[in-house]
């Protein structure tokens, strides 16, 4: 199925890109689409637990499934104010 | 309406929106852009967020808060893109007939921003740049 991922602040600095549509297995959850983004940036490798995450805009756990079309954002940690 | 900008901030057209006649107190806090941060110099910020999940979250705060203090009206903008030293990067009032919960629900309001909303700061300064609160681990 496939999954919309967002990339905001340092990891839009890291991926060099603001969004990308991912193909995942169905029941998917956002620990494993972060484990796939470690495997691909040496700069996320060290981070062996992924930020907090959003589905569809709304914070969720990082292992709620996911579901075709989702939009998924990883939080870093976030300095608003 | 909108909690996030692109343009300077105007507090007192944020005060016009929310006075009531009723009010006898409004409480503004703005937050600015300093030079330091952590013993480093700071010339500038910028400001990234995730507008529409932040727009719904910062509206769940004001919710959260008028519903609180029932009496107290509360506006909220946001700044977003590059800030020089200085420059507000938000605003807050909070309107109501009695000092006290103005002040108290102000608190509330950027304490509450500060910890949930999709908001994120890259600061620059003579020695490079980095996203606050990212700590690498490369």
């Amino acid at each position: 199925m496939k999954v919309r991922l967002l990339y905001f602040a340092v990891l839009r600095d890291i991926t060099g890109q603001s969004e990308s549509d991912l193909d995942v297995p169905e029941g998917s959850r956002p620990r494993e689409v972060w484990q796939r983004l470690r495997a691909s940036y040496e700069k996320l490798a060290g981070y062996d637990q992924p930020p907090m995450a959003a589905i569809n805009e709304s914070y969720a756990s990082p292992d709620a499934v996911l579901h075709e079309g989702d939009e998924l954002a990883f939080i870093p940690p976030v300095a608003g104010g | 309406m909108s909690y996030l900008t692109d343009e300077r901030i105007d507090p007192q057209a944020l005060v016009r929106r929310v006075m009531r006649r009723s009010d006898g107190a409004y409480v503004l806090f703005e937050g600015v852009v300093r030079n330091h941060h952590e013993g480093h110099a700071v010339e500038s910020i910028f400001y990234d967020a995730y507008r529409p999940m932040a727009e719904k979250e910062i509206g769940k705060i004001v919710a959260d808060v008028e519903q609180q203090f029932s009496e107290t009206a509360v506006a909220v903008v946001h700044r977003l893109g590059d800030l020089a030293v200085g420059d507000s990067s938000i605003a807050i009032v909070c309107a109501s007939p009695h000092r006290g919960e103005a002040f108290a629900a102000c608190r509330i309001v950027i304490d509450r921003i500060k910890e949930t909303v999709p908001i994120w700061k890259k600061e620059r300064g003579p020695g490079g740049e980095e996203w606050v609160g990212w700590q690498s681990k490369c």
